[in-house]
């Protein structure tokens, strides 16, 4: 019932490109891109808006086709040249940059709903796991109140309990916390830390923060802007259990030194390139 | 730099597709007219059915075909009467239109902007904008002298609480930032008013005209068919169309439907058009 | 800290009626409620200055305030429609049971029609040009044709009604739909959901909003569409007691019923609006911690 669950779970991207079409202008998002991903390993994917980056997060949860390449979820093709677009299923599962719990559906409504669906857990069964695990992350006071009604916080928290409740084997954060202020992010940060302890799921988190990337991951990649290629890597060697001390030590002010510079450079690059981010 | 970016991220672009190109591979356009003209089959078929199978198909049956609905208009279109009834039906709604637009943006927007004038006048203007304004036509043709007049009153009413409430609507949903950004600018109350919350306000009253146009062709065809239309030569579409009813001639009542919708369709694709032309800054999205 | 509006605790936020109470009482501690009677009071004042005070030309034509309230509720009307007559109940309550009938069916067929026009593309590649291009047609124009098709005089005036309520409740479901954000279509799938849960769970709620607000349009159209026909075609109800009115010169019964139909039909667009937010409480909470 703990992490030993999810011991699958290893992304394998090669070589993926992609081309987008809108109005008969070709447009290369992504371009020949590859990457390793072991199970259970924290992969923080680094660069700024609108380079491609969220291109491959919405390839492996099937969203969008890729143009040339093959990706790999535990030696099986998830998608490639003969078969450009993924099956979305639970066992990748997405938490969303803006949020995307069910407003009409309460908390616990919202994170039963997978279980239930998928035939996997009778509507009784779920809701008790969805209390449970809910509580679990100290959300229980609120969890009979609609999206709209708690704080953008307790929301998050509880998408994130939403996707883990279908034991995924990987979960895919687009930019989870970009919309909120620091305070909040670094009780998201050690929430999510503490979700990741126990669970030992795979993440591919998508983030313009190095600092966030840095302290949560396991290894840091750090994109260029469009077309997005591998532009650095960097594994972060820092123990767990993490907690916000951490960001004062010596290791990891070495680490963001090692790469700042790289995405410094990306950044203004995308600044002068002056194109209005693809949402 | 930004050179160098730009013409990485685009692949020597392969031709653009042509616009013509796009409307011919367009699938959904092609669905669209062969259901078009299915329908009209399928309708040719259920009024013919009566002379070709012997058995009539209920409602649809009683109605003319396509057929004769043709011949009724080729006919029609010679006639001058017919084209004018287009101009006095037409000129009754653009007056009505207009007058509702002048006096409605105005009363909306102050109902948006001053709280004490919106208790005040706000109230008796939701009591009577429940009243269908077609309920308005009998003590409109008592009080104004001529038929015109009363028609255009009728006609006014129905788009003015419409424009009016989608005028405050508008307004009242500017974000309030915007008036705080052109205040700590330095604009006084005059500018505030011209700069920023008349263009904020301008999506909302254009959604406004658009519906109160619809309103008003109903609405005069209404006043039309009941008051007679006043006019020898035409008298209106609606007229057109009663009289058609009246004279038997029922193919030609759905010619005049249909023109009615040709006008009507006509008239809101020009407001939309006046409000696109208005608004550069809306054409991104 | 404001002490007059001390923040809510979310635990305590008071919902459905209490909500609607919490919102009066605060109103009442404002200027507003106060202003709103001298709104009418100056309208109520003015008609009855112009009409029966000053005897405007023109406006001497007209009934005024007093003699309509009079007449409405006298028990022996000059003209034989009073608050005590039955005939009006019977005018009232003929008008309604048309409009329920006509928003009923089009309400029935409007909302799955346009749910599975959003839903299915090709579904709605097909039926949208069709329902835009009977839709520029004013109701009003059916009216012969209506006459025509369907013999005696209660199914051509309910027909006309639910025409009009039909494009507008068809178009909005459709608007409904189309609003939903992607993200909750990918999240859902990501849930491992079948296309029949999307549809229930996706997008009947989603599309609640717009539905409703469609609704409202609706009614108020219908009722629109029913005066209309009632006016040139029918034999009960209060657009024909309006027009009846006039052709016997007893104008005030003719204000007796503008302002019956004025009342009922905000009544009818009440209870749409109310049914709507009892379906959508999320929203209403939301929009109450917004502080609307």
């Amino acid at each position: 019932m703990n992490g030993q669950m999810n011991s699958l779970g290893a992304i394998s991207i090669r070589n993926v490109t992609k081309i987008y079409d809108p109005e008969g202008v070709n447009v290369m998002a992504v371009d020949d891109c590859s990457l390793e991903i072991a199970s259970g390993e924290v992969c923080m994917i680094v660069g700024p808006s609108g380079c491609g980056k969220t291109t491959l997060l919405n390839a492996i949860a099937g969203f969008h086709s890729i143009t040339e390449g093959e990706i790999y979820l535990d030696d099986k093709l998830l998608c490639g040249p003969s078969k450009p677009k993924a099956d979305q299923g639970a066992d990748r599962m997405v938490v969303f940059q803006h949020g995307a719990l069910f407003p009409w559906k309460t908390l616990v409504e919202n994170v039963a709903y997978g279980p239930i669906v998928q035939g996997v857990m009778s509507k009784a069964e779920a809701h008790e796991k969805a209390e449970h695990m809910l509580a679990e992350a100290g959300i229980e006071d609120v969890a009979n109140k609609y999206p709209g009604e708690v704080s953008s916080g307790m929301a998050r928290r509880s998408e994130i309990v939403r996707a883990l409740i279908n034991d995924p084997k990987v979960l895919l954060l687009d930019e989870p916390y970009r919309a909120m202020d620091a305070l909040t992010k670094s009780i998201m940060h050690e929430s999510l830390l503490e979700v990741y302890d126990r669970t030992k799921v795979t993440i591919f988190f998508i983030t313009h923060d190095l600092e966030e990337a840095i302290f949560l991951g396991d290894k840091v990649v750090v994109m260029t802007t469009r077309p997005a290629t591998l532009k650095k890597t960097v594994d972060v060697k820092i123990s767990r259990p993490r907690d916000y001390q951490t960001l004062t030590t010596e290791e990891f002010r070495v680490l963001v030194e090692e790469t700042k510079d790289a995405v410094h450079e990306e950044a203004k690059k995308a600044f002068d390139a002056g194109e209005r981010e693809m949402a | 730099m930004t050179n160098a970016v730009q013409s990485e991220s685009i692949i020597s672009a392969p031709r653009k597709k042509s616009n013509l190109e796009k409307l011919i591979r367009n699938k959904s356009l092609w669905r669209g007219i062969v259901a078009l003209i299915g329908a009209v089959i399928f309708w040719e078929i259920c009024s013919q059915s009566k002379i070709w199978f012997g058995v009539e198909i209920p409602w649809i049956g009683k109605v003319p075909p396509p057929s004769e609905v043709l011949e009724a208009w080729k006919k029609i279109f010679y006639y001058s009467g017919y084209w004018e009834s287009w101009y006095l039906s037409t000129a009754r709604v653009f007056a009505g239109f207009i007058i509702a637009m002048l006096l409605g943006i105005p009363f909306g927007l102050m109902l948006a902007v001053n709280r004490y004038f919106r208790d005040v006048f706000f109230p008796p203007f939701e009591i009577l904008r429940p009243i269908p304004p077609l309920a308005w036509v009998p003590a409109s043709i008592i009080f104004w002298p001529t038929t015109e007049m009363s028609i255009a009153f009728v006609t006014f009413l129905g788009a003015f609480f419409t424009i009016v409430i989608n005028v405050l609507g508008g307004a009242r949903n500017i974000d309030v930032q915007y008036l705080r950004a052109a205040q700590s600018m330095g604009a006084k109350q005059w500018d505030l008013f011209w700069k920023v919350v008349l263009p904020g306000t301008l999506p909302s009253i254009w959604t406004g005209a658009a519906v109160g146009m619809g309103i008003t062709w109903e609405v005069v065809l209404a006043s039309e068919m009941i008051s007679g239309g006043g006019q020898q030569g035409g008298g209106g579409l609606g007229f057109f169309i009663w009289s058609s009813y009246m004279g038997g001639t029922v193919a030609q009542v759905i010619v005049g439907m249909i023109s009615i919708g040709i006008a009507g369709y006509l008239s809101s694709s020009l407001i939309r058009y006046i409000g696109v032309i208005s608004m550069p800054w809306r054409r991104l999205f | 800290m404001n002490e007059k509006n001390p923040p809510l605790n979310i635990q305590e936020a008071p919902t459905g009626f209490a909500l609607t109470i919490h919102n009066w009482k605060k109103s009442l501690k404002t200027l507003t409620p106060y202003l709103m009677f001298i709104g009418v009071t100056l309208w109520i004042g003015s008609y009855y200055l112009l009409v029966e005070g000053w005897q405007l030309p023109r406006f001497n034509k007209l009934p005024g305030p007093v003699e309509v309230i009079t007449e409405w509720t006298s028990r022996d009307p000059d003209w034989g429609i009073s608050m005590f007559s039955p005939i009006y109940y019977e005018h009232i309550i003929v008008s309604c049971r048309r409009i329920a009938i006509a928003f009923a069916i089009a309400t029935c067929v409007g909302v799955p029609l346009g749910l599975f026009m959003g839903w299915s593309k090709i579904f709605r590649d097909y039926s949208f040009p069709i329902l835009e291009t009977l839709r520029p047609i004013p109701i009003l124009a059916w009216v012969p044709l209506a006459i025509l098709m369907f013999s005696g005089f209660e199914t051509p005036v309910i027909f006309l009604a639910t025409l009009a309520s039909l494009f507008v409740t068809t178009l909005n479901t459709l608007l409904g739909v189309d609003s939903i954000d992607e993200e909750y279509f990918r999240a859902a799938k990501c849930l491992g959901s079948k296309p029949h849960h999307i549809f229930w769970h996706i997008v009947i709620p989603g599309s609640l909003p717009f539905i409703f607000t469609g609704l409202q349009i609706s009614i108020g159209v219908a009722w629109f569409s029913l005066v209309a026909a009632e006016m040139v075609s029918g034999e009960f109800g209060l657009g024909y007691m309006i027009m009846d009115s006039y052709m016997n010169i007893t104008y005030v019964t003719m204000v007796i019923g503008m302002l019956t139909l004025g009342f009922v039909g905000w009544v009818s667009s009440a209870i749409v609006r109310l049914a709507g937010n009892r379906m959508m409480q999320w929203r209403v909470r939301a929009l109450a911690l917004e502080g609307r």
